[in-house]
């Protein structure tokens, strides 16, 4: 029984170190990837197009439900002590620092990793990713590499984007509902932001897209067993991503505020 | 030249090849035959160097491949093309993308001419105005034509066909094998094709060799192969359902 259990802990410590071993070997190869020509621009646009112009809707019903949501459920403590204009604040630090870059990247892991995961798994067992070796083409440089450098760009652009939009939400309940008026509830928002809070939420927002590339990439590359095994591929792909980023997200939370 | 030296190589401790030795000479059309799963697309996989052996060197031409780095290994791999089994044409690729893949990565062709290199392949396999459609939208054997019109593209020294013709109707199949011919003898490429389908084996092959349990049991002409008294060969050959193959297996429970 004891044994058992140690075998079971022992395997799954292997697979877990295999796992971290095999992603980072596929971070480091697109890395080294990265400025060999050529330059696959058109690839790299598309896959930006589908990351970040397709993922505005969603990331824009989010955020700003999630901006409303804060300033009500912040309004209903502040209320008691008639410290409403502070909600203003509260929803842009909250979006900015945490929510938009966590938010933004939890949907483009949902949405775009997934599908990356489907794409380059479903590759991996109908031997496209073997045909592409076979014509003398690395298949980190072609279907890692573009996928990349859109998440890398597009993934903060998104989160400034749901930095904004999640702002409106809260002031469209702090104007409209709690009667804050549009300049005091713009001043309270410029006066408790700084660069600093931006550019943390971004570097993190950096972080996560690697997590969700390279995460869904190297789901796919070991797929393995038809469609059932691109099923749990994508599955896998997607939990693991959400594990990492809100892990990793704790990890530069702490990290930041401790080294400023 | 195609040498492949004592090569192992296991799968979740199971052995796929064991100290396997082959040699295939330049120009010679070898088909390799066994049963489903005994390790023929592993032994394909290995020349191309799309596997690496646990042990053992394959040499083409007399280099081994299996020292060779990421770049000497694309040079050596554009001296080869391979039809898969189920072609592993790009999806969203259209044809004339897929086809002319090699000449858009690695080369500065025209378009023009491009184009032109991909109507000859696609016509030699006999096919034609389907240059814009995706691969979703042809039939399972004119995506094999396909691949091979693919793999033919950059004239390749050695073609290497994995199951040609699994998955297509007999008359298809019967096609694809006259395909095969027709290019070896037009093109003058060494071929090496795996498969277990015997009318094929027969048809295509200078040569033929078996695989069984991970090493190489039997090899020779298609005749001799026919009259061997390898009681092992003749089981295969003949599709029997009792014999040395099959012996402890009870396919009883089956009827």
């Amino acid at each position: 029984m004891l044994r058992d259990l140690a075998k079971l802990i022992g395997k799954r410590f292997v697979e877990f170190v295999r796992y971290g071993g095999g992603a980072s070997i596929l971070l480091g190869e697109t890395l080294f990837w990265i400025p060999m020509p050529p330059m696959r621009r058109k690839q790299i646009f598309e896959q930006m197009s589908k990351i970040g112009v397709d993922s505005l809707p969603i990331v824009s019903l989010i955020s700003l439900f999630t901006g409303m949501v804060l300033a009500l459920q912040s309004a209903y403590q502040m209320q008691k002590i008639s410290a409403e204009i502070y909600i203003a604040g509260l929803v842009a630090l909250s979006m900015v620092r945490e929510l938009g870059p966590v938010l933004t990247a939890l949907i483009v892991a949902g949405r775009i990793g997934a599908s990356i995961t489907a794409e380059v798994g479903t590759m991996k067992v109908t031997e496209q990713i073997d045909a592409l070796e076979t014509l003398a083409t690395n298949p980190v440089k072609y279907l890692v590499v573009p996928r990349f450098l859109a998440l890398v760009i597009m993934i903060p652009l998104l989160t400034l984007y749901a930095d904004v939009i999640g702002g409106l939400g809260g002031y469209l309940i702090g104007v409209h509902k709690l009667n804050i008026t549009h300049a005091m509830y713009m001043k309270m928002t410029w006066k408790a932001l700084k660069y600093k809070d931006v550019y943390t939420g971004l570097i993190k927002s950096v972080f996560f897209a690697v997590i969700i590339c390279i995460v869904a990439c190297y789901e796919g590359m070991r797929a393995e067993g038809g469609a059932e095994g691109v099923g749990r591929a994508t599955t896998s792909s997607v939990v693991t991503s959400f594990i990492l980023i809100i892990a990793s997200d704790c990890f530069f939370t702490a990290l930041f505020y401790f080294l400023t | 030249m195609i040498e492949i030296i004592n090569v192992s190589k296991s799968f979740d401790g199971h052995k796929e090849l064991d100290n396997l030795n082959l040699n295939i000479k330049t120009g010679e059309s070898t088909v390799i035959i066994g049963r489903s799963g005994c390790g023929k697309s592993v032994l394909l996989k290995h020349i191309i160097g799309l596997l690496k052996p646990d042990s053992g060197h394959v040499l083409i031409d007399g280099k081994d491949i299996t020292r060779m780095d990421e770049k000497e290994l694309s040079a050596v791999r554009l001296k080869f093309g391979m039809l898969f089994q189920g072609a592993a044409l790009f999806d969203s690729l259209n044809i004339l993308e897929n086809v002319g893949f090699a000449l858009i990565e690695h080369t500065n062709t025209p378009r023009a001419d491009i184009i032109k290199r991909v109507k000859e392949s696609l016509t030699l396999v006999g096919l034609k105005d389907i240059e814009y459609k995706k691969p979703a939208e042809l039939s399972g054997g004119m995506r094999k034509r396909v691949g091979l019109a693919r793999a033919i593209l950059v004239r390749p020294e050695i073609m290497l066909y994995d199951e040609p013709t699994t998955g297509v109707d007999p008359i298809m199949g019967d096609s694809i094998n006259d395909l095969i011919i027709k290019l070896h003898t037009k093109l003058n490429v060494t071929s090496i094709a795996v498969t277990h389908d015997m009318i094929s084996a027969y048809k295509i092959a200078d040569r033929v060799a078996m695989l069984y349990n991970g090493k190489i049991v039997a090899d020779g002409t298609p005749d001799e192969i026919k009259n061997t008294k390898d009681p092992i060969v003749r089981q295969f050959i003949t599709g029997a359902g009792t014999g040395p193959i099959t012996e402890g297996i009870d396919f009883e429970h089956l009827v």
